[in-house]
């Protein structure tokens, strides 16, 4: 924190939101144009730079959803340690995954792939997190600790289900689904792009429309309730939103369970602020320019692109070690 | 007028408060005293529908806390804990805008900065206002929290032990801040307090709770009685009635 506040001082906020947007439009440009064959200009260039738009449109949906998800996240439960990973929706996802291919082969996860496949999906993973959150923490005795625990142990569960499954797949099943499980962005399927947009679009205008009440979310409990807030309605809301963005980023580009956290523990430290219309747009932004930066990188540099939310993984999760050990505590 | 009517509070089979029936009237600082667990900030918090009572209703002005919807509440009635969660990237003036969120749902108008800057200067707070939370001592913070429910401009004002973490120079001020409030802005503050000694001080009524029931109610005179205050609160007392104000003596 103190890091922060002398930087603080040194670059303001206003700043920081061109210079982090500029590294975004930087490293798009850069993904779309490195390194291609056909002359610039020609039919052949605007095919392939056609082609890789997919990827960098992808990132940008993915980034929103995984920057603002876990910021609401971290509102709604009070606690920026945790990630929405915790609630079992990134095991959720490995078990439909695991459980299609262990029922119906592995042919049947490309066979089914298409629109009303990820609409089935996040509709399965929402109306989990719908149930479990409208239950556990809307009752009269609704706590949110219990609710976390409850994820948590359910998440854990999912993983063994998908493990015992994956262990009697055929190895070549097994090779197959394994492919998917890693998050990766060449993973994703442009015809997925339209509905995902969609979807994301909504939300995001209901978290603006919002942002004032997120604001005195984070306040807690006693003085949102204080302050007029219909408290238990907030969070299931909130969190309900957070399980429709975690649900289209899974889908698109499968499990990222330390990209979220590291994009908006830099964001907080970063705005220098609570303001959720800071906090928000800057973690998108964030989150575009290090998925962007590192897909470049690994991918026309490198040439290993499907490494890239691994090492965003690794260096995350590195991160949450580091603060977790400097904070002492949740 | 903030009354109780057969308000009770149990966890399992404990019953922590009431069966509790009490009116506290309009106007002037009413304390809530009592020994560790009678049930004062359980009786404060359910006045202010952060807890449901087990049985019972309360209201305040008239509005029954727990069908009145929140946000209408929060024009009537304001309610500030002991510890609250503790949020570091808000400036102090951020925090006291916080209180005119009833109003404005976010989006505060000239007459929202007004009620700020008034609640900021009734506090002491214009040199801290632009200071971040954790810039600042304990006892500024906690000014800071009074200054949001202030700037709520609610006719209720109940606030839990706003004198811990205080030391004396600080308690003091807190409670002539307190009772200014109720003097000149014309608040009813209703305040749960340890010290009796501040009650008797400041208080224009007490009401001592013992084992989750009303034990005694009446002016700080009537209260400050060694049979009254021994009964209440199970330790031997004197009380001198040399100064301006009874003044109870429990130390040996």
């Amino acid at each position: 924190m103190a890091e922060a506040r002398t930087a603080k001082r040194t670059v303001p906020v206003p700043l920081r939101f061109a210079i982090v947007g500029a590294i975004v439009l930087l490293a798009a440009v850069l993904v779309l144009t490195w390194d291609i064959g056909p002359e610039p200009g020609s039919k052949g260039f605007w095919l392939i730079v056609r082609m890789r738009s997919v990827t960098v449109v992808t990132i940008l949906l993915v980034a929103a959803c995984q920057g603002v998800a876990t910021v609401l996240f971290h509102t709604a439960t009070g606690n920026r340690i945790l990630t929405p990973s915790i609630m079992g929706f990134d095991a959720l996802y490995v078990l439909i995954q695991t459980a299609m291919a262990f029922f119906l082969g592995a042919q049947a996860l490309s066979a089914t792939d298409g629109v009303p496949k990820v609409l089935v999906q996040s509709a399965v993973m929402v109306a989990f997190a719908t149930l479990l959150y409208g239950w556990l923490f809307g009752g009269r005795r609704g706590s949110l600790h219990v609710t976390l625990l409850v994820g948590l142990v359910l998440g854990a569960g999912f993983g063994t289900l998908s493990s015992f499954m994956q262990r009697m797949l055929i190895p070549g099943d097994f090779d197959i689904l394994s492919a998917r499980l890693f998050g990766n962005i060449s993973n994703s399927n442009a015809e997925y792009l339209p509905v995902g947009y969609g979807i994301v679009a909504v939300i995001l205008l209901l978290v603006f429309v919002r942002r004032h009440r997120l604001d005195v979310l984070a306040l807690g409990r006693d003085t949102a309730t204080n302050l007029g807030l219909n408290h238990k309605r907030e969070v299931i809301t909130t969190l309900v939103i957070v399980a429709v963005l975690v649900s289209i980023s899974t889908t698109m580009v499968g499990p990222m369970t330390f990209f979220g956290f590291i994009v908006a523990t830099l964001a907080y430290q970063l705005t220098g602020s609570q303001e959720h219309r800071r906090v928000l747009p800057f973690a998108v932004l964030l989150g575009a320019a290090i998925l962007l930066g590192a897909y470049f990188i690994l991918h026309h540099v490198f040439n290993a692109a499907g490494l890239v939310t691994v090492i965003i993984e690794f260096v995350g999760g590195l991160a949450f070690v580091i603060l977790l050990l400097r904070k002492g505590s949740m | 007028m903030i009354s109780f009517t057969d308000v009770s509070k149990s966890y399992g089979d404990l019953r922590v408060l009431g069966p509790v029936t009490l009116e506290i009237p309009a106007g002037g600082v009413t304390a809530l005293v009592g020994p560790n667990g009678a049930g004062k900030s359980t009786l404060l918090t359910i006045a202010g529908r952060l807890l449901d009572p087990s049985t019972g209703t309360a209201s305040v002005g008239g509005h029954d806390v727990q069908r009145t919807p929140s946000r209408e509440l929060a024009k009537v009635v304001s309610i500030l804990r002991q510890e609250n969660h503790f949020v570091t990237r808000l400036t102090v003036r951020q925090l006291v805008g916080f209180g005119r969120f009833p109003y404005s749902q976010g989006r505060l108008t000239a007459a929202d900065r007004e009620a700020v800057d008034a609640a900021l200067e009734f506090l002491d707070l214009v040199p801290l206002a632009e200071r971040y939370l954790d810039e600042l001592s304990g006892g500024q913070r906690q000014r800071a929290y009074v200054a949001m429910v202030l700037a709520q401009e609610t006719d209720y004002l109940l606030l839990d032990e706003p004198l811990n973490n205080l030391d004396m120079k600080h308690a003091v001020a807190m409670m002539k801040q307190l009772r200014r409030a109720a003097d000149d802005l014309g608040r009813t503050i209703v305040i749960v307090l340890h010290d009796i000694n501040f009650a008797a001080a400041y208080a224009d009524r007490v009401v001592a709770l013992r084992d989750g029931r009303v034990e005694h109610v009446g002016t700080p005179a009537e209260f400050m009685v060694p049979e009254v205050l021994e009964r209440v609160f199970d330790t031997p007392m004197q009380v001198r009635t040399d100064g301006d104000f009874p003044l109870a003596v429990y130390y040996r």
